[in-house]
């Protein structure tokens, strides 16, 4: 299975790179998206992938009885996602003031400092 | 000694607060401090003429081996002295000079900032703390050539002359590290000792050259001598102070300085001689093409440059002496006709000599001085210019072989400076009065005080040079050229140097009497050389490093973001993808086997990814990433992590309606991309991915290294009494972490909430 997921987040960091490399602001927006998601997959796949063992201590236990899954990739990503989000949600937020300044969304039309 | 001359950094500081309460006085007042070094050297003189040298040692970079150590030689004091001395008399003459000007506290401060450079370059005994002060001293000098900044000339001569000597400076920096590695250590002194070692290692030429370029550029060697002329512009004190008395001397001071470690060898020799040799003639022959007093002085210390460099080539004791008497005499003489062009200047606003005459019934003690000087810049007896041509002329006859070639050059380059002695003392000042375009008044004597006085010690010495003997031994001494006193007279008989001084005399005459029609059968004949000269090349080089600079500025840094994009990402293909290639010959399949379910999950998630990149509407754009972050959310459901799913189902969520809300005011998605660029574009999409693929097979089929969360696993528990690991890790042994993610979070908050009421605002205000 992480072999097909494996390429599943090729697809997703091609998707991502193709949306960045576009002129339209909105799309910039999209590949953001597409790459924080893939980055966070990336992650957690490539730390092994465990089926129905989720990392909790079963109440009046010190300690799991049986192998679970790492739970400190589980933490990175989850920080990664929420990170991800607000990031996101400044960029939207920008683009959207970008847009009533210039008129554009046109990424070559906002090189110019002085419009 | 460390001690006055960071104090003197720290007074080249506060001068213009001095000059706010001194006001004119402030010149006279900064003198003081050059003039108790210059009591402090002689006081200290009885201590090194017994052959030792003092050494005042303070740490600066200890894990480097870089010390602050000052360590005064016979060499040093010499050096130390001139700097200090002509220091207080250039201070006193600038008080006259630029009496009233706006600017005077900004000259002052950098004029004390060089003193204090130069002091520290020549007192210095780590090649590090040389280099620094070294550097010094070219950016102060840029700051005093471009003084009158408001000038353009003056700007680009203060460029040129920066660019000219930083750039040797770097070489110099190679040739020091060289230095140090080759002869193992970063102090002089020692350095000095191991002359054998470094001469036959294998880096000997390579440094050499490397320190030759740093010392020829800084002492305005052929073919770096243009930037000294250039400089002129600069006011007069400047031009007697820095591009004659002292810092062009920087590079005769640290060839002498080096003498014994990188010395006897034919590349010493023959570089030194050969360009010393052509530096000389070059210096005299252009002198004699210019009308302009500081133009001509200029081209002669370029000849006196040449000179030295000439006779540290050689390399001889006798070659050593002349060497040294030499720099004493030309620092006197050059030092005091500078000053004296400056008081023409002053007086009549006019350096052309062709313009002057008649001056001497105007300023009879401005004449009296310039003919003393006058008689020491030709050679003539009784002068210490005499006494060091003699020694000059002495040392090259003593060398034999092919030293016949300098001693023409040489014979042909004092004639040549006889001349140029004859035009800047006679012609101003004899003949029917001219009409300058001012009428001098008598010169006040602050700016006759410094000329005098060393025109009067260039007479003094040249009649009693005896005074130098002691001085001339011990730093003979220094250099590695021990050997019984020298015994300098002022007049040595007849004999061969004599028959040259005389050859010279009456070439000099000759030239002289012809001035006019010689002078422009030189600019003639030189025009098309000085057309397609070194500073030509220099110019060119600068105008072809920027057009360079434009050239790859315009390529790389064009402002596209999709150029840097593609550039980083072909870089990071190119780099990873053959490190890949060179470890991984060959891929495995891992993990393990999949499920009909977990593969409809991945295509769902695969799908929508693409679906968002090819769809024309938002809406769906927007649909197909939801559907993409729930898959996303669904494997995390899958594969044991709970905590994870719930955070994607949440921030999806959000997502979907933030993007809603916003992108709805947006407009369309247009296509600006030709259908080339999108090709290319999704040929480097494409590269990434599968190359993202294969880091991800070749790491999961490798070694997997233990991992590191055992400890939480063990404890989160116990020490963090909780029964969800993901929590405990969060918000107990990576607390940190969150609150960092905290502060992220709540700054992108405010920034989204400004951005919001930014624009409430300005719609209640239109």
């Amino acid at each position: 299975m992480e072999a097909v997921l494996a390429v599943t987040i090729g697809i997703l960091f091609a998707a991502a790179i193709y949306m960045l490399l576009r002129r339209s602001i909105v799309k910039l927006v999209i590949g953001l998206i597409l790459l924080s998601n893939a980055a966070n997959l990336l992650i957690f796949v490539t730390a092994g992938l465990e089926r129905g063992a989720p990392p909790l201590v079963p109440r009046g236990m010190a300690a799991p009885a049986w192998a679970v899954a790492d739970p400190l990739p589980q933490a990175l990503v989850l920080t990664a996602i929420v990170i991800s989000f607000g990031v996101l949600s400044f960029a939207v937020v920008l683009v959207r003031r970008a847009w009533e300044l210039v008129r554009t969304d046109d990424l070559d039309h906002l090189q110019d400092t002085d419009r | 000694m460390q001690l006055a001359v960071l104090a003197g950094f720290v007074v080249a500081g506060l001068t213009p607060w001095l000059h706010r309460v001194a006001g004119a006085r402030t010149p006279l007042l900064l003198a003081l401090l050059p003039a108790a070094i210059v009591g402090w050297l002689l006081q200290h003189w009885s201590l090194l003429a017994g052959g030792g040298a003092l050494m005042l040692e303070q740490a600066w970079v200890p894990a480097l081996d870089i010390t602050l150590t000052f360590r005064l030689d016979g060499l040093a004091w010499l050096f130390a002295c001139l700097i200090a001395a002509i220091g207080v008399l250039v201070l006193v003459y600038t008080g006259g000079y630029l009496r009233g000007h706006p600017d005077l506290p900004r000259f002052l401060a950098v004029l004390m900032a060089f003193m204090m450079s130069m002091l520290g370059l020549v007192l210095a005994d780590n090649l590090v703390a040389l280099f620094v002060f070294w550097e010094l001293t070219s950016l102060t000098s840029y700051l005093l050539i471009g003084f009158r900044h408001t000038d353009p000339l003056a700007r680009q001569a203060a460029l040129q002359g920066l660019l000219v000597t930083a750039g040797g400076g770097l070489a110099l920096l190679v040739g020091f590290v060289l230095l140090a590695e080759a002869g193992g250590s970063w102090s002089l002194a020692e350095l000095a000792s191991r002359g054998e070692a470094i001469r036959g290692h294998v880096l000997y030429l390579p440094l050499l050259v490397a320190i030759l370029i740093g010392a020829f550029t800084k002492s305005a060697q052929f073919p770096f001598h243009f930037w000294l002329p250039n400089a002129m512009v600069a006011p007069t004190p400047v031009s007697a102070y820095l591009h004659s008395a002292t810092m062009v001397k920087a590079g005769i001071y640290l060839l002498a300085r080096l003498h014994p470690a990188l010395s006897g060898t034919s590349a010493w020799t023959l570089g030194l001689a050969l360009i010393g040799g052509v530096t000389l003639l070059l210096g005299a022959v252009m002198a004699l093409r210019q009308t302009n007093l500081k133009l001509m002085l200029a081209y002669s210390t370029v000849m006196a440059l040449g000179t030295m460099t000439l006779l540290l080539g050689i390399g001889t004791r006798a070659a050593l002496a002349a060497c040294l008497v030499f720099l004493l005499a030309h620092a006197f003489y050059k030092g005091a006709l500078f000053l004296v062009a400056g008081i023409l200047d002053v007086m009549t606003g006019t350096l052309d000599v062709t313009a002057m005459g008649g001056l001497r019934r105007l300023l009879p003690w401005t004449a009296l001085t310039a003919a003393v000087a006058a008689l020491s810049l030709a050679g003539l007896p009784p002068m210490l210019g005499f006494v060091a041509k003699e020694a000059l002329f002495g040392a090259l006859l003593e060398a034999g072989g092919t030293g016949w070639v300098a001693v023409v050059a040489v014979t042909l380059a004092a004639g040549l400076t006889l001349s140029v002695a004859a035009i800047v003392a006679i012609r101003p000042f004899l003949g029917p009065l001219r009409d300058p375009p001012r009428r001098p008044r008598g010169t006040p004597p602050a700016l006759l005080v410094g000329p005098a006085l060393l025109a009067a010690l260039s007479l003094l010495t040249g009649v009693a040079p005896g005074l130098f003997d002691e001085l001339v031994t011990v730093t003979l001494a220094g250099l590695g050229a021990s050997g019984e006193a020298l015994h300098l007279v002022p007049w040595h008989g007849v004999g061969g140097p004599l028959a040259l001084s005389l050859a010279g005399l009456v070439l000099g005459v000759a030239v002289f009497l012809r001035w006019e029609s010689v002078r422009a059968r030189l600019v003639d004949v030189l025009a098309p050389l000085v057309a397609r000269g070194p500073e030509v090349w220099h110019s060119t080089l600068g105008w072809r490093t920027l057009q360079l600079a434009h050239w790859q500025t315009r390529i790389l840094q064009n402002g596209h973001l999709r150029t840097y994009l593609v550039t980083i990402l072909m870089a990071w293909l190119g780099l990873v993808g053959h490190a890949l290639l060179v470890r991984h010959g060959s891929l495995s399949w891992p993990g393990s086997a999949w499920q009909a379910h977990e593969l409809v999950v991945a295509a769902l998630m695969a799908a929508g990814a693409l679906t968002a990149c090819m769809v024309r509407s938002r809406l769906a754009a927007v649909a197909a990433l939801g559907s993409m972050g729930f898959s996303i959310a669904l494997t995390f459901v899958l594969f044991s992590a709970p905590d994870l799913a719930i955070t994607q189902l949440l921030v999806e969520t959000l997502t979907v309606v933030l993007l809603a809300l916003v992108l709805f005011r947006l407009p369309h998605f247009t296509v600006l991309s030709t259908p080339l660029q999108r090709w290319r574009d999704l040929g480097v999409a494409a590269l990434v991915g599968a190359l993202i693929t294969t880091l991800m097979l070749a790491v999961l089929g490798g070694e997997r290294l233990p991992s590191v969360s055992h400890y939480m696993v063990a404890n989160g528990q116990p020490l963090g009494h909780g029964h969800n690991l993901v929590n405990v890790i969060l918000v107990d042994f990576r607390a940190l972490d969150t609150l960092g993610e905290v502060f992220v979070l709540a700054l992108a908050a405010v920034g989204v909430y400004a951005m919001l009421c930014f624009r409430a605002e300005e719609a209640g205000h239109g």
